[in-house]
C-alpha cells in the first residue's frame, strides 16, 4: 500500500512526534518500504487459527493485596526531573 | 572463570579489566565506567577474603552490564539521548542476584538505542566496533556487551533479547550467548522494548560459565508477574538422540560459509552417534513480518511513557505541554525508535488492526505450533543465527528492511519464547566468527547449554 504523506502526519501525531517536513519525508519512505516487507503476511492462511498475545506459561499469579515496600522514595523518584516544588513536578502552561 | 582469593584480589581482577577497558576505548563499548564503585566493592569482597569470610560463587568477577539495565551506579541511558542524566534510584533484580554472588559492574555497556537494531550503530554514543575487524559492526543490539566478553576486558557480560540481540551479536564475535526460554530471569529494572518478547541473558567464554551464571540468576521475583519459579536448577538433563536442521534455511539467502560451517557441525554430530532430522517448516519465513509487526507494536506502547516530564532529557523550547511532549519525543528519540514507534501505532490504529496485529497474532499461534511439532521429531535443532558474519561500519543503517532481515533467523525462537544458545563455530576465510544456534523447547534451557559442549 501507498503510505502518503497525511498517513505519515497521523502517524507521527498518534506517536507524538514533531517531524520536520524533512523527516516527514523520509520516514514516510522507509515506513513504506517496511509495510511492504510485512504485508507479505496476506499470503499466509490464518483461517481458524487462535492469535496468541504472549507466552508465559502461567496465568493468574495471585499476592496478596497488600502495600510491599517500595525499592525508591518519592524523594528520589522528584529528585529525577527537571523541576519541582513542594513535591509538584513543574511543566509549562497546559492552554 | 576466574573469582578472587586469598592469592588473586578482587582489586586486582577489577584493575586488570579497568586497565583493559581503558586501553581498548577505541571500540566505544562502554558508555560508562565504574572505577570508583568498583574499585569500593573489590575492597570490600577482598577485606571479607581476608577475614574468611563466604563471598559468593562470583567474587570480585568483573562483569559489563548492557546499559538498559538500571542501577545506581552511572545513568542508565539505554544509549538514548531522551533518557540521558536519569541515574535510576532502583536496582534490577538480575544484577542484585549478580552481586549478591560477588560479581563487579566494571563499566555499562553501548547497545542500539532501546535496543532498537542490529549493529549498535543505533546508538546515540555511536556504534561499538567489531572484536576482530574495526571495519565492521559489533552486533546489536547487545554489541557492546558482546565485545567486552569477545576482547576478554569481562569474564560476562549481560544482554537482553527481543528479536537476536544477544545472539546476533555473539555471533559476530564469536562468543557464547543465551537467549533463555521466556521469563526464565525476572525483568525488573529492564528497559522494558517489547513486553511479549523481552528476555534477559548472557554473553560467556565457555558454556560452563554459562551453566553458573544461569542457575545464580533466574527464578520467580514477587516484582516480575512474568517470571517462571526456578525450574534451572531443578531440572533433569536428558538423553539427547536427535538433532533437527532447518530445510528452510538452506537456501542462497544464508552466506556460504555458515552453511558450511553447520554441515560441518552436523557431521561432527552424526560421527558421535546423533541422529540428524530433516524439517520442514514453513511458517518461518513468514515469522520476520510477524516479528516486525508485533514487536513494533509492544514499543509503541512501551515508549509512550517518555515525555520528558518525570526523568531523562527535556526539550527546553517548549512553551506549552503539549509542545514538550511533542519536541521532547522529537528530540530524544532515535530515527530508528520514531520508525518502530509509528510501525507500531500503524498496525494498531483502526482499519489496519485486523490487516496486520490480529493477522501477526494469528502467524505466532502457527509458529509455536510448528516449533511443538518439531519437537516431537527432534530433541534440539541446529540453525545460523544470523545470514551473515559481521557486515561493514554503514553498510545497511539506511536501509531498515535490510538491517531487519539481519534477524531472520533468530526472531522466531522469541516469538515462540523458546530457548536459543549462541555458540562460535569457527571463523571465515576474513578471519570473521561465525556462530551457529542451538533451539530447544521451553525450559530446556540448562540441557541446551551442557548439550553444546558436544559441539566443541
Amino acid at each position: 500500500m501507498e503510505i502518503n504523506c497525511e498517513t505519515i502526519k497521523h502517524l507521527a501525531e498518534l506517536s507524538n512526534f514533531s517531524l520536520s517536513e524533512a523527516e516527514t519525508e523520509r520516514l514516510g519512505g522507509d515506513l513504506e518500504n517496511i509495510i511492504k516487507y510485512i504485508s507479505q503476511l496476506d499470503e499466509l492462511n490464518t483461517d481458524n487459527v487462535e492469535p496468541t498475545y504472549q507466552v508465559f506459561e502461567m496465568e493468574n499469579v495471585w499476592r496478596e493485596d497488600e502495600i510491599l515496600e517500595q525499592d525508591a522514595t518519592r524523594e528520589e523518584l522528584l529528585a529525577l526531573t527537571k523541576e519541582a516544588e513542594d513535591h509538584q513536578i513543574k511543566v509549562p502552561k497546559v492552554l | 572463570m576466574k573469582v578472587a582469593n586469598k592469592t588473586v584480589t578482587a582489586t586486582r581482577l577489577v584493575k586488570d579489566a579497568l586497565t583493559k577497558a581503558k586501553a581498548l576505548s577505541e571500540y566505544h563499548i562502554f558508555t560508562f565506567l565504574n572505577e570508583e564503585g568498583a574499585l569500593k566493592k573489590a575492597a570490600e569482597i577482598d577485606a571479607r577474603i581476608a577475614r574468611g569470610e563466604e563471598v559468593g560463587r562470583l567474587a570480585g568477577v568483573p562483569y559489563a552490564l548492557k546499559d538498559n539495565f538500571m542501577s545506581p551506579e552511572g545513568e542508565t541511558t539505554a544509549s538514548a539521548h531522551i533518557l540521558e542524566g536519569t541515574v535510576s534510584p532502583i536496582t534490577a533484580t538480575a544484577v542484585e542476584k549478580l552481586e549478591a554472588e560477588g560479581a563487579i559492574m566494571i563499566g555499562r555497556t553501548n547497545l542500539d538505542a532501546f535496543a532498537h537494531g542490529s549493529s549498535t550503530e543505533n546508538s546515540y554514543f555511536g556504534p561499538t566496533l567489531n572484536a576482530y575487524d574495526k571495519t565492521r559492526v559489533a552486533g546489536g543490539s547487545s554489541g557492546g556487551s558482546a565485545v567486552a566478553v569477545a576482547l576478554d576486558i569481562v569474564e560476562f557480560a549481560t544482554g537482553t533479547d527481543t528479536g537476536g540481540s544477544i545472539r546476533q551479536p555473539a555471533s559476530f564475535n564469536g562468543v557464547y550467548g543465551l537467549k533463555p526460554t521466556f521469563g526464565t530471569i525476572s525483568r525488573y529494572g529492564v528497559v522494558a522494548m517489547a513486553s511479549s518478547l523481552d528476555c534477559i541473558g548472557f554473553f560467556t567464554k565457555t558454556p560452563e560459565d554459562m551453566e553458573l551464571l544461569m542457575s545464580i540468576a533466574n527464578g520467580q521475583d514477587p516484582k516480575d508477574m512474568t517470571s517462571l519459579p526456578d525450574y534451572y536448577n531443578t531440572s533433569e538433563t536428558r538423553p539427547v538422540k536427535r538433532i533437527g536442521v532447518i530445510k528452510d534455511f538452506d537456501n542462497e539467502a544464508v552466506d556460504s560459509d555458515i552453511r558450511g560451517a553447520l554441515v560441518e557441525k552436523v557431521e561432527l554430530l552424526k560421527s558421535k552417534g546423533y541422529e540428524i532430522v530433516e524439517l520442514e517448516m514453513p511458517s518461518l519465513k513468514y515469522a520476520l513480518a510477524v516479528y516486525y509487526i508485533i514487536q513494533p507494536a509492544e514499543v509503541a506502547s512501551n515508549l509512550s511513557r517518555y515525555d520528558g516530564i518525570r526523568y531523562g532529557f527535556r526539550s527546553e523550547k517548549s512553551a506549552e505541554l503539549g509542545e514538550l511532549y511533542s519536541n521532547t519525543r522529537n528530540e530524544g528519540f532515535m530515527a530508528e525508535n520514531k520508525r518502530r514507534i509509528m510501525i507500531g501505532n500503524f498496525v494498531l490504529s483502526s482499519g489496519f488492526y485486523d490487516a496486520y496485529f490480529l493477522k501477526a497474532a494469528k502467524a505466532r499461534t502457527l509458529i509455536i505450533e510448528e516449533y511443538a511439532k518439531a519437537f516431537e521429531k527432534c530433541d534440539f535443532i541446529l540453525t545460523p543465527v544470523s545470514p551473515n558474519p559481521a557486515f561493514r561500519l554503514g553498510e545497511k543503517v539506511d536501509d531498515p528492511v535490510a538491517m531487519y532481515l539481519e534477524d531472520l533467523m533468530s526472531v522466531s525462537l522469541n516469538l515462540a519464547g523458546v530457548p536459543g544458545l549462541a555458540i562460535p563455530a569457527g571463523k571465515n576465510a576474513a578471519g570473521l566468527p561465525i556462530g551457529l544456534q542451538l533451539v530447544g523447547p521451553r525450559r530446556s534451557d540448562k540441557a541446551l547449554v551442557e548439550f553444546s559442549k558436544e559441539l566443541l
